[in-house]
């Protein structure tokens, strides 16, 4: 029973993370190629913002990654 | 895979595991075998590994650094010198574009921090069983590469960054400033009774993003770095589970490599930045 818990926690994690992501980096890239759209000359300013941006976004998820796969195959094997 | 006799988790485990300094628990110093062991040793421990690559890789930034400093001339300059100049325009471009005020310090601080944080992030690209298995047949039992896979390194570094921040802040605005900042935004109000009420509420808020700075910022690179490593290392586990799998192994480790090229330079750059956009607001006038 412990055991499975373990599992849906790592799963669960996974994807909400995967979701949360998704709706970040989502909203930013569409408002980077509306940006770029409308003026193409600033595309080596956006992009390194949008670079700056996605990090930020990301690091969450993948921290959140990391623990889910450090549960599953650490904890739960030990 | 290090021997077949280990579990996965074992293996998994054995590649998370500091080589740890400290005080056992019968009152003799040194090193910790076993996760038990160094667990044991508490706040007095040093993560041997951890420092060795980091100074080991800051030394190695210095020296390259100072050797094309030195050899800077006006003609045509040759490859790492180019590359040098590379780097140092990159840095100054973004330390002009987003500070704003005099500051000697910042400028060679951002360089550090992005060489630094780079190098030590680079050493995941390295294939995960390697180093520690070398240092393995010197007779070291464990052995972490990357420093900024532990928390302790990060940390220490964003401490540094969060102490330059608190005395630039108390230098440019003045204690008294200081703690105006702290509790006069972001309720404020003309009436000095309305003005005490809000301090408590104001100094909550203010103090939460205050700590919440050095925190996220270790916390990004550590989360970042940590993820990336255990992905290579669940890929090395195909390694062990036959010839095909460990050539599936091999391509997938090649793939995550490439792509981690990206977080590796983006982490760096994003610890740099973050850093010179907590400086710059450390030196801000309200």
């Amino acid at each position: 029973m412990e055991i499975a818990l373990l599992y849906v926690a790592g799963a669960v994690l996974l994807g909400l993370a995967g979701i949360g992501v998704g709706v970040g980096v989502g909203v930013l890239g569409a408002r980077f190629l509306e940006g770029i759209a409308r003026q193409p000359e600033l595309l080596p300013m956006l992009r390194t913002q949008f670079f700056i941006v996605m990090g930020l976004v990301d690091a969450i998820p993948i921290i959140g990654v990391a623990i889910a796969l450090y549960i599953m195959f650490a904890v739960v094997g030990g | 895979m290090a021997s077949d006799a280990q579990t996965t988790t074992e293996y998994i485990k054995h590649h998370l595991q500091n080589l740890t300094y400290g005080q056992h628990a019968d009152g003799s110093w040194g090193v910790a075998h076993g996760a038990a062991e160094a667990k044991a040793m508490g706040f007095w421990a040093i993560h041997l590994d951890t420092m060795f690559w980091s100074v080991l890789l800051g030394a190695l930034f210095l020296w390259g650094f100072r050797k094309a400093a030195k050899r800077a001339s006006a003609q045509t300059p040759n490859g790492f010198l180019n590359f040098v100049e590379w780097i140092v325009e990159f840095v100054d471009d973004n330390v002009r574009g987003s500070f704003s005020h005099k500051n000697d310090i910042v400028a060679p601080l951002a360089l550090t921090l992005f060489v630094w944080v780079l190098l030590m992030n680079t050493m995941d690209l390295v294939p995960v069983d390697w180093i520690p298995q070398i240092a393995q047949l010197m007779g070291i039992e464990y052995m972490k590469v990357v420093p900024t896979t532990d928390p302790n390194a990060t940390f220490g570094m964003a401490l540094g960054v969060f102490v330059l921040t608190l005395f630039y802040s108390i230098k440019v605005k003045g204690l008294g400033g200081f703690a105006a900042e702290l509790t006069m935004q972001p309720f404020q109000a003309k009436n000095p009774i309305l003005k005490i009420l809000f301090v408590p509420a104001n100094f909550f808020l203010e103090f939460v993003s205050l700590i919440s700075k050095p925190i996220s910022l270790s916390l990004r690179l550590f989360g970042n770095l940590f993820a990336g490593e255990m992905i290579f290392i669940l890929i090395a586990l195909l390694f062990s589970g036959g010839a095909v799998l460990a050539v599936a192994g091999g391509v997938l480790q090649w793939a995550w490599a490439v792509f981690h090229i990206l977080i590796v330079l983006l982490q760096a750059f994003i610890f740099m930045t973050l850093t010179i956009v907590y400086l710059e607001m450390a030196h801000s006038q309200h």
